[in-house]
C-alpha cells in the first residue's frame, strides 16, 4: 500500500468503450483514422495501443473494431448499462452479455 | 494501457497532442467544386462532379472512409422503382410519396428516376448489392435471376405505419407486391466511395470542419464564391475558393438532448450531426424551409437501450415479437405478413399495454428468432442487422458471447425502459435548405443534397441527390468565373474561429451544450406558445452573450467541439422564429400550438422559408407543391441525363 496517491478528478463515464489486446494490437492505428469522432490519439509509443482519448464522444457505430486489420486486437467494450440480454428458448435460462 | 488516466498515472504526465499545432496559420485552395461534408450524399457528389472532368475538394469532418450516418453500413436501398423487379413506375411512385404533405418533390422524383442507376454505379464501384455467394437461397424476395434481395418494406404503401387493408385474407401476397426496396449489403459502401473518390482525383480534406461559406464581397445573400474550414488535429485554417460549393452536411441531431453519461450523446447519432451546413447557410443568407418541424427521438437516447430491440423501437424484419411467456403480440414485424409495416397503430399499442397491466402479457418481450425458417433467420440477422449501421457490431459483439439465433429470443425493450419524452426532440425532422430543380439553393454558386435539403430521405435518396448536385455544379461551375474572396470576410470568420483558444479558462463546450438542450427542452417541446417561444429566444441570447465570450479551447478537438456548439446556438434560434412564423397547429410538422391550436388550417398549407439579410430575419412562403409537375420539371431539367455511368 506504498502506492502514491494523486489527485485526480472523475474519470469521465463511460470511459471504456473498447478494450485492446496488446499482444495482438500492433499499434497500426487504423482505428484512430477510422474514427470519425477521433475518440483516440495514437500513442507517443511507435507499436502501441491507441489511447483512448474521448471515451465520451463514442457513439458506439463500431467501426474501429470492424474494420480493425488485426482481429481480436479491439474488442467492444459495452458500457454496463447498455448491455443487451438474451432468453434460451427451451430452457427458459437468461444471459446477459 | 489505453485510457488517459492509465497513461497519466504510468508516465507521470498527460500525453503530448499528437498533431502539429497551427493555429491561426493559414492554406488556400484553389477548386471549381467544393463538397462540404463527405458522408453518402457527399461522397457521391464528389464522384458526379469529377467525372466532368473538374476539379473537386471533398471536406469531411471526420475520415471519409466511414463518416456520417451511413458509413458503418445501410441495409435497404429504399424507394428504388426503377429496379427490374418492381412493380411500380419511378413516376407514379415519386408522386404517391410526395403524397405526403411537407414532402420534397424534387429529391423524391431525383431519387425514383436515378438511385437505381446510382445502386448499379455502387456496385461497379466494388459495393454488394446482389446475393452473388449464393447465401439466402430459398428466402423470401430472393430473385434467382438478378440475385437481388427484395425487402418486405413499403410491400404496398410508403408507410412505416400498417396499410388498413392489413389483416384481410390474402393481404400481400407476393404477386402483387411493389419490390421497391432492395436490401443490401451497405457496409461494403462507404470505403469504395472513399476509394472512387482518390481514384477520379478528388482533393480530400479529412478532419476538415466547414465553419463558413464565403460571399461575393462578403454580402449576404451574394454569390458563394467559397467556404473556410478548420483542420480539427492542427488547428490550420483553410480557405477555399471555388467557382460552385455543394452543401452535404447533415441536421443538428443532439439541439434537445446532450447526457454522455448515458453512453455517447444520448441519441442514436454522432455528435458531428450539429447543424454546421445549415448554419453556413444561413449565415450566408441562403433561405431554409421546414425549420418548424420537430419530433420526439425514439430510440437510442441513452436513458433508452441502444441496441435494437424488437418492434416499437425498431423492429427486425420478419421477427415475430412474443412476451415473456411465449405468446404473440400484435406487433407489425416489418416482414411480408404486414408487407414492411413497423410501428403499431395507436390503438394497438394501449391494447397491449392494458394487457400487460391486467397481467395477461408478461415483460419482457422477445424477438423469436427461432421461429422463423432458417433462410429468414440467417438473412435478419446476418444482412439486414448486419449490414445496417451501427448493428453490425452488436451483432459481432452478441455472436462472440454465445447468443444463437437458432436457439435463442433476444429481449426487447419496449416499455421496460419507458417512452420518450415529449422534450426529448430530433430537429432532424426535415428542416434544410431550399433548392429548386438544379438542386441549387436560393444562392448562386450554392447547391444542396442529400439531408442538407428540407424534408430529406434515406440512404439512397442521399446518394441519388448527391449524384446529382455534383452533376449540376459541375455544370454551373464549368461556365462560372472564378469569385473573389472578401479578406475582411476571411479575417472575421478567423477572429470567430480562433476566439475560444486565445482564452485558457472559462466555459468548457459540453457545458453550452446542455446549456443549449435545456433551453430547447423548457422553451420549444411539447407546450408551444408565443410567450414560450419568446422566452427561449431570451435564454439563447443569454447565452450568446454570457456564455460564448467565456469558452475556452485547450487543443484543435475541443475547439471543433466548441464550433459545434455555436452552430446549435444559431440552429436553435432559427428553429424558434420558424415556429414563431407557423400561427397554426400541424400533425405532419409534429408542430402543436397551444395558442394557434386549429390543425392544419386550409390557409397554412404552405411551405414558410426564413432566411437572413443584414443580419434580419425574412420570412417568406411557398406553396406545398412548389415543384410543379414531377415528372415534367425533371426531364425538362435533365433532358442530357444518360444513365447508369460508363466510363468512357
Amino acid at each position: 500500500m506504498s502506492k502514491e496517491v494523486f489527485a485526480i478528478p472523475n474519470v469521465p463515464t463511460p470511459g471504456m468503450p473498447v478494450t485492446f489486446d496488446p499482444e495482438i494490437c500492433n499499434g497500426c492505428n487504423h482505428c484512430v483514422e477510422v474514427c470519425s469522432i477521433d475518440v483516440y490519439i495514437p500513442h507517443p509509443q511507435k507499436g502501441k495501443p491507441p489511447i483512448i482519448l474521448h471515451p465520451e464522444e463514442c457513439w458506439y457505430c463500431g467501426c474501429c473494431a470492424t474494420d480493425c486489420p488485426r482481429p481480436g486486437a479491439i474488442r467492444f467494450n459495452w458500457p454496463l448499462q447498455a448491455r443487451p440480454y438474451w432468453k434460451n428458448k427451451k430452457t427458459g435460462e437468461i444471459h446477459q452479455l | 494501457m489505453t485510457t488517459w488516466h492509465e497513461f497519466l498515472q504510468e508516465e507521470g504526465r498527460p500525453p503530448a497532442w499528437p498533431y502539429p499545432i497551427r493555429f491561426g496559420e493559414e492554406r488556400v485552395i484553389d477548386t471549381d467544386v467544393l463538397v462540404i461534408g463527405g458522408g453518402i450524399a457527399g461522397c457521391w457528389a464528389a464522384i458526379g462532379a469529377a467525372r466532368q472532368g473538374l476539379r473537386v475538394a471533398l471536406v469531411e469532418k471526420g475520415d471519409t472512409v466511414r463518416s456520417g450516418s451511413g458509413g458503418p453500413g445501410c441495409d435497404h436501398w429504399c424507394n428504388a422503382p426503377a429496379n427490374p423487379l418492381s412493380r411500380v413506375t419511378p413516376d407514379g411512385w415519386a408522386r404517391h410519396m410526395a403524397d405526403r404533405p411537407y414532402s420534397n418533390g424534387i429529391g423524391i422524383q431525383i431519387q425514383c428516376r436515378e438511385d437505381f442507376d446510382t445502386l448499379l454505379e455502387m456496385e461497379q464501384m466494388g459495393g454488394k448489392i446482389r446475393d452473388t455467394e449464393n447465401e439466402y437461397v430459398g428466402a423470401e424476395g430472393r430473385d434467382d435471376k438478378t440475385k437481388f434481395m427484395i425487402s418486405p418494406r413499403y410491400g404496398t404503401i410508403h408507410s412505416y405505419l400498417p396499410d388498413p387493408r392489413m389483416g384481410e385474407p390474402g393481404f400481400n401476397p407476393p404477386e402483387t407486391r411493389n419490390n421497391v426496396v432492395i436490401r443490401v449489403w451497405g457496409s461494403t459502401f462507404k470505403p469504395a466511395l472513399k476509394k472512387e473518390c482518390r481514384r477520379l482525383g478528388v482533393q480530400i480534406f479529412d478532419r476538415v470542419m466547414g465553419t463558413s461559406l464565403l460571399t461575393e464581397d462578403g454580402l449576404q445573400g451574394g454569390r458563394v464564391v467559397g467556404a473556410t474550414g478548420l483542420d480539427n488535429r492542427t488547428g490550420e485554417f483553410l480557405v477555399f475558393q471555388s467557382r460552385a460549393t455543394i452543401l452535404s452536411t447533415a441536421g443538428a441531431g443532439s439541439l434537445w438532448l446532450m447526457s454522455m453519461e448515458l453512453c455517447g450523446y444520448s441519441n442514436m447519432h454522432s455528435r458531428a450531426i450539429s447543424g454546421d451546413g445549415t448554419v453556413m447557410a444561413w449565415r450566408a443568407g441562403a433561405a431554409l424551409t421546414k425549420m418548424e418541424s420537430t419530433g420526439m427521438i425514439m430510440i437510442a437516447t441513452g436513458y433508452k437501450h441502444k441496441w435494437y430491440s424488437g418492434a416499437g423501437d425498431a423492429s427486425y424484419e420478419n421477427v415475430p415479437l412474443v412476451d415473456a411467456r411465449g405468446r404473440r403480440l400484435p406487433y407489425p414485424i416489418q416482414g411480408w405478413e404486414d408487407a414492411g409495416a413497423m410501428l403499431p397503430t395507436p390503438g394497438v399499442e394501449a391494447e397491449i399495454r392494458a394487457k400487460i397491466l391486467k397481467g395477461e402479457y408478461e415483460l419482457p418481450f422477445y424477438g423469436d428468432f427461432p421461429a422463423m425458417a432458417e433462410v429468414e433467420r440467417r438473412a435478419t440477422w446476418n444482412l439486414m442487422l448486419g449490414e445496417e449501421s451501427t448493428t453490425r457490431i452488436m451483432i459481432d459483439t452478441f455472436s462472440a458471447a454465445g447468443f444463437d439465433i437458432n436457439r435463442d429470443l433476444l429481449q426487447s425493450y419496449k416499455f421496460i425502459e419507458g417512452q420518450s419524452l415529449p422534450q426529448w426532440r430530433d430537429a432532424g425532422y426535415g428542416g434544410g435548405v431550399l433548392v429548386d430543380w438544379n438542386l441549387k439553393t436560393t444562392l448562386d454558386g450554392l447547391y444542396a443534397a442529400g439531408t442538407q435539403m428540407f424534408a430529406p430521405e434515406d440512404h439512397s435518396y442521399a446518394a441519388a441527390t448527391g449524384r446529382y448536385a455534383g452533376r449540376k455544379a459541375a455544370a454551373y461551375a464549368r461556365e462560372a468565373d472564378p469569385g473573389k474572396i472578401s479578406r475582411g470576410q476571411v479575417e472575421a470568420e478567423k477572429a470567430r474561429v480562433y476566439a475560444p483558444v486565445k482564452r485558457s479558462g472559462g466555459l468548457e463546450w459540453k457545458e453550452l451544450h446542455a446549456g443549449i438542450a435545456r433551453v430547447m427542452q423548457y422553451y420549444v417541446s411539447e407546450f408551444k406558445t408565443e410567450s414560450l417561444f419568446k422566452m427561449g429566444l431570451d435564454a439563447l441570447a443569454k447565452l450568446e452573450t454570457e456564455a460564448v465570450p467565456r469558452l475556452f479551447a485547450l487543443d484543435p478537438h475541443k475547439l471543433m467541439r466548441t464550433l459545434e456548439d455555436l452552430s446549435m446556438l444559431e440552429y436553435a434560434k432559427i428553429i424558434i422564429e420558424a415556429s414563431r412564423a407557423r400561427k397554426a397547429s400541424s400533425v405532419p410538422l409534429n408542430f402543436q400550438r397551444i395558442d394557434y391550436p386549429e390543425q392544419d388550417p386550409e390557409e397554412w398549407n404552405k411551405f414558410l422559408t426564413i432566411r437572413q439579410r443584414d443580419g434580419r430575419v425574412e420570412l417568406g412562403e411557398l406553396p406545398p407543391d412548389f415543384w410543379g409537375d414531377m415528372k415534367e420539371q425533371y426531364e425538362a431539367h435533365n433532358r442530357d441525363y444518360t444513365g447508369v455511368h460508363r466510363e468512357k
